[in-house]
């Protein structure tokens, strides 16, 4: 299994979160199909060259999404079941809840979005 | 937090006191879980390396409670550095002697020295084994030092600045083989720090300490998580901020950035029953925390 993760400190994002990034895509792209086995958390986080706590904190984040399944004494691997429809659906949530509070911020109207939107759709 | 016995604690300090005359250690309580890395930030005189020293035995605390590695301090403190591995600034090598006589010197006293090891730790830190120690640089004297006690492969590792002082190549190659050393899950590291990007980096649980008093000591993850700028525009109420945790409060018109310590739902409920409008949460570096909490301590004790 090639581990890798391009990770960054000056990032702004917590580093859990881009260690769950990189997760998520492999499997979304394939890379790390359901029922991949991944490293013991110990081992990913020597590799990555981050602290034990971040990459258990990871994991830990990815089960509660049911993206992983752990299991005592087994170690964790990517949920048989996974429906990775329901995933990019959750992260298209995720961008449009963001889009969302920043036109707050910005005063603009939901009017006003859906017509910045229409570039991207052309 | 879960309780945990004391045999999986590599190190554990209970109400440690010290006093001199112009500096004293105040009730400091330290825990190292086995396994983990412990990331101990402070300014310089906060008391940092005489905790260290405590820890070790070189000093002798007024108060309070010491364990290594299941040894009580300084009474065992001969049984417990078997299993330590301590490197501080002021380590001294026989200047005359080289690198490799300083090899020969620690595996005639441990037992687990790993002459392989060493070899690889030589080439990783590009040190030259029959070299003179009065010929090193500063960076690679650090480096022999740090060479000599992860060669022991010792169960706890404490480090007294192993990185200050150090280029950015010598200091990607010590914080590597500290990383290293954490794949054996019964190995723990306390290392002190200012370079607090390393701390951040490789730490599970970090400390801060100031003026001799323990200021904050928690996982880094809740570090990280409770720390938070939260970017508020005031409205014309009379309503101040007053919610739990704020260390800091830059205001600008009507624009304030509010920095707090326990940020949690239940503190965002309260921000919005304060009127005042939530522009956005940002997180902090471990630096901005540090510093906050440095000047916060400063400003409570005025």
């Amino acid at each position: 299994m090639n581990i890798n993760f391009i990770l960054s400190q000056s990032d702004g994002r917590a580093m859990y979160l881009q260690i769950m990034e990189q997760i998520e895509q492999r499997v979304a792209i394939g890379d790390w199909p359901p029922g991949t086995k991944l490293p013991s958390i110990r081992a990913l986080a020597i590799s990555l060259r981050v602290s034990v706590i971040t990459v258990k904190r990871a994991y830990l984040e990815l089960e509660r999404m049911g993206v992983i399944v752990t299991q005592q004494g087994k170690g964790s691997w990517i949920n048989d079941s996974l429906d990775l429809l329901s995933l990019q659906r959750q992260e298209l949530d995720g961008a449009l809840q963001k889009t969302a509070e920043l036109a707050k911020t910005l005063s603009l109207s939901k009017e006003e979005i859906l017509l910045l939107l229409n570039p991207y759709f052309e | 937090m879960t309780a945990t016995s004391a045999a999986s604690m590599a190190i554990q300090c209970e109400g440690i006191t010290k006093v001199y005359p112009h500096f004293q250690l105040n009730n400091v309580n330290l825990s190292v879980e086995e396994g983990s890395v412990m990331g101990f930030v402070g300014p310089n005189g906060a008391g940092k390396s005489t905790t260290l020293r405590i820890i070790m035995g070189l000093i002798a605390q007024d108060s309070g409670s010491v364990t290594v590695l299941g040894n009580a301090m300084p009474e065992q403190q001969i049984a417990a550095k078997r299993d330590i591995g301590f490197v501080s600034e002021d380590m001294r090598l026989y200047d005359s002697q080289s690198i490799g006589f300083h090899m020969e010197f620690i595996r005639s006293i441990f037992d687990s020295w790993d002459d392989n090891y060493a070899g690889q730790l030589l080439k990783r830190f590009d040190l030259v084994k029959n070299q003179k120690v009065k010929g090193l640089s500063h960076g690679q004297r650090v480096k022999a030092c740090l060479m000599l006690v992860l060669a022991r492969r010792p169960k706890l590792l404490v480090f007294d600045e192993p990185t200050t002082g150090l280029d950015p190549v010598a200091r990607h190659e010590v914080l590597d083989e500290m990383i290293s050393t954490m794949e054996d899950e019964t190995r723990s590291i306390l290392f002190s720090s200012h370079n607090t990007l390393d701390v951040e980096q490789i730490s599970d649980h970090i400390t801060f300490i100031y003026d001799g008093n323990i200021v904050d000591s928690r996982d880094k993850e809740s570090f990280l998580d409770g720390w938070r700028r939260l970017r508020l525009e005031i409205k014309d109420t009379p309503q101040l901020f007053d919610f739990p945790g704020i260390k800091d409060v830059q205001q600008s018109g009507h624009l304030a950035a509010v920095t707090v310590s326990d940020f949690n739902d239940q503190l965002l409920r309260q921000v919005e029953s304060t009127g005042h409008k939530l522009l956005g949460t940002e997180r902090m570096t471990l630096e901005e925390i540090f510093l906050t909490s440095v000047q916060y301590a400063r400003g409570v004790s005025q």
